[in-house]
């Protein structure tokens, strides 16, 4: 018997999965519960398991293909069970091939999107051969045929739509098609003047960037993005700490601590526990607006921005008030390492209700993050700066980091946000080498 | 000697048949007919009724079950000058005279160098979806067409028979000549009176479009036609090309119709391997591979070695008017 594998939802609100990899090829046996492809959606990389034993007889969705949740993506015959002969006639293989689904799903306008590669390699030999008599770009045809594929007639209907912008800049560059440019009347011996470099350079043609294709990850990021920002009205502030003395503390622990524990200690889990501490305090920092009320969390989930070459992860360390610094510093190393790994689950990135973000890792001094949607502030801890301080009327050098934070000013007002910053602000002057890790 | 084609009469294909073959007994005393229970039986289709008794047992010939002494006796007569029109009862019972067909008539003339022709018709019914089964349903085209020196007729539309019948019997080669049984009866239309000519070779636009070309031949054009009519209903405009002639196969038809509609589709009753749509498709991907905007489809006969009896699997193999629309639906709108 065969088994249709469809695209898994991998989290609630997951409506479609992207194929990263298939972990078996067609022919190959697998095993029940044993991993035969990856998926990723959202910001997770999940493999997975074939809920039968058998043989994959047939990929559906191919690396890259995006579809969504309980779309077919596989099938796999099951063990003791002969093929089943394919239901599609004989003839349809040709036909069966090119109806994978466009990776692009946003409708094309003529003239707006590009095409993506997978459509242009696929186009017919009529297609191929008008688009080159006609001159006709293909990356600006609408396709109207099978899942969006370009057919002879949309590059006839192109063609006598006229050249493309892009043609029609590159034509004007034309010497010999640039009459404007010409002296009206050249005297009879002077040989007409090729159009000035000048004339070239003003309405030279862009050179054509490239299109980086949306990566799922991507997607998300850009959509949480721009919800956050343009439904809560961010407000910033920013403090000055003086992190000389948790410096020198961090300095003293870190290589015992690497030893004994098996990760990093940096700032990060200082500042984490700092925070925490200061969102007791200050309980409206650590909830979320809602059209109900303001909704005051009783968990201190806290987010860790982490930036990937690509891409920017956020997974949660849960109950960081139940930590330690030692504690929060192994739980906080656990998530890199496996965003690193690219192995987060649903349950590492789900569930924050304030977000650390350390932007100073890069060296940045200030910045303005934007707030983690479902959130009502993030705080950064820029880079640590060793600046001349004035400290009772002396000057003296000291380790400084500006501590950042952006608001939803629904929530909160500046009394609470300045509450909470000098609040942070006391607590991270005062941790010392003598504290308790 | 011929009478003017003036007026016409509607018949169905049997009497096509019937018409051409009692006219050119009738305008020829060269022309005879040998096969199994043409005289006396008056054919298993009734299509010789009557001829023993006008044209007597000497031009109407009843022979024994020996389809390679039937093929191999008209060579002879067609060698020496007569003009025979040898039936096998049915094209399943064809394979003893293969043989004689490709070995020897279809070689006569290169043989000979010219000394000797062989105008010899041989007819023959094929074609299934009549419950005949294993033996009263077979398409035998695809065996013959490979060889040179070998006509293949295989018109479906009354006035086509009658065409190229008289085409097939003037010819001065050996001409396959295959009737598909199932639309003896069921096809009729206008036949022009008298003598006229289709010459063979030559293919006919059934049914005129410009979004995709379908070729086909036999029962299947009528079906072709009916579902090129349906998609007209829906806006989308079908070719239907009917092959009438499978050897010379017209490619000069077929390619300017799929250089207009940039898409082919081949149905055929044979089985798809090594089939007419093989060939076909293998000269518009040389001839026209830049005018293509779809793959090449064939719509065939499964690769079985029969059709069955019961009705289930004689419904499996025939190709449906209703297939036929959604295969061209898809190729339309690919």
């Amino acid at each position: 018997m065969a088994t249709t594998i469809t695209m898994p939802q991998l989290g609630e609100t997951v409506t479609e999965g992207t194929v990263a990899q298939w972990l078996k090829k067609p022919g190959d046996s697998i095993e029940k519960y044993e991993s035969f492809v990856e998926v990723s959606t959202d910001k997770v990389n999940a493999e997975v398991p074939s809920p039968v034993s058998g043989v994959l007889r047939e990929i559906i969705c191919k690396e890259g293909e995006t579809v969504a949740t309980g779309a077919p993506i596989a099938i796999i015959d099951e063990v003791g069970a002969a093929a089943e002969p394919t239901a599609v006639p004989a003839a349809a293989p040709a036909v069966q091939a090119v109806e994978a689904p466009r990776r692009n799903g946003a409708p094309l306008t003529n003239g707006a999107t590009p095409n993506s590669a997978e459509t242009l390699r696929r186009v017919s030999p009529a297609v191929r051969r008008l688009a080159r008599e006609h001159v006709v770009d293909l990356s600006m045809v609408l396709g109207t045929g099978h899942n969006g594929r370009i057919t002879a007639n949309d590059v006839i209907a192109a063609a006598s739509a006229g050249p493309s912008a892009v043609m029609a800049a590159t034509i004007m560059l034309e010497p010999v098609a640039t009459p404007t440019l010409t002296p009206a009347k050249p005297p009879a011996s002077t040989p007409v003047a090729p159009p000035p470099d000048a004339a070239r350079s003003t309405y030279a043609a862009p050179i054509p960037g490239t299109l980086v294709p949306l990566s799922p990850a991507r997607k998300t990021i850009a959509q949480r993005m721009v919800e956050s920002l343009a439904t809560a009205p961010h407000a910033w502030t920013m403090v000055e700490v003086d992190v000389t003395n948790l410096w020198a503390w961090r300095a003293k622990a870190k290589d015992r601590f690497a030893q004994d524990k098996g990760h990093a200690l940096t700032l990060l889990p200082f500042f984490i526990h700092a925070v925490v501490a200061s969102l007791k305090k200050q309980p409206l920092l650590n909830s979320r607006f809602t059209a109900e009320g303001i909704y005051v969390e009783k968990n201190y989930n806290i987010g860790i921005a982490i930036g990937m070459e690509s891409n920017l992860v956020v997974p949660v360390i849960r109950e960081a008030d139940s930590l330690s610094i030692s504690g929060i510093a192994i739980a906080a190393g656990k998530l890199i390492d496996k965003a690193r790994a690219g192995k987060l689950s649903m349950d590492d990135l789900g569930g924050g209700t304030f977000t650390v973000n350390n932007t100073g890792a890069n060296g940045s001094v200030l910045s303005k993050p934007i707030i983690n949607g479902g959130q009502a502030a993030i705080v950064t801890m820029e880079a640590i700066v060793k600046r001349p301080v004035v400290i009772n009327d002396a000057i003296a050098i000291r380790s400084m980091m500006n501590v950042c934070l952006s608001l939803d000013h629904r929530v909160i007002d500046g009394t609470a946000s300045n509450a909470f910053l000098s609040d942070l602000k006391k607590r991270l002057e005062a941790m010392g080498p003598s504290g308790e890790l | 000697m011929a009478v003017a084609a003036t007026d016409t009469t509607v018949m169905n294909n049997v009497d096509a048949v019937r018409t051409t073959l009692y006219e050119a007994l009738k305008n020829d005393e060269r022309t005879l007919i040998l096969g199994e229970d043409v005289g006396a039986r008056g054919n298993v289709f009734l299509i010789t009724k009557g001829f023993i008794e006008e044209f007597g047992p000497e031009r109407i010939i009843d022979t024994p079950l020996a389809e390679a002494s039937i093929v191999g006796i008209a060579i002879g007569m067609a060698m020496e000058g007569l003009r025979p029109i040898a039936e096998i009862q049915f094209a399943d019972f064809i394979y003893p005279a293969f043989n004689q067909i490709v070995g020897e008539a279809a070689k006569t003339r290169y043989r000979s160098n010219g000394d000797y022709t062989c105008p010899l018709v041989i007819r023959t019914p094929y074609g299934g979806g009549v419950r005949g089964a294993l033996s009263h349903s077979v398409s035998i085209e695809a065996l013959f067409y490979h060889v040179p020196g070998l006509k293949i007729v295989a018109p479906s539309y009354p006035a086509d028979m009658k065409g190229l019948l008289n085409a097939a019997i003037d010819d001065a080669d050996p001409v396959l000549f295959l009737e598909h049984k199932k639309t003896y009866r069921l096809v009729k239309g206008e036949v022009p009176n008298g003598h006229y000519t289709i010459p063979i070779g030559k293919a006919d636009i059934k049914h005129a479009g410009d979004r995709l070309t379908v070729v086909s031949y036999g029962l299947y054009v009528h079906q072709a036609v009916e579902a090129a009519k349906r998609l007209a209903g829906e806006g989308l405009s079908v070719e239907v090309i009917d092959l009438r002639s499978i050897r010379p196969m017209d490619g000069t038809t077929i390619l300017a119709s799929v250089r207009k509609t940039r898409k082919l589709l081949i149905i055929h009753e044979d089985n798809k391997f090594g089939g007419i749509g093989a060939e076909i498709s293998a000269m518009v991907a040389e001839e026209a591979f830049f005018d293509l905007d779809a793959p090449i489809r064939r719509l065939c006969g499964p690769d079985v070695p029969a059709m069955g009896y019961a009705a289930p699997l004689e419904e499996e193999f025939m190709i449906s008017t209703d297939r036929m629309a959604e295969a061209m639906r898809e190729l339309v709108l690919f």
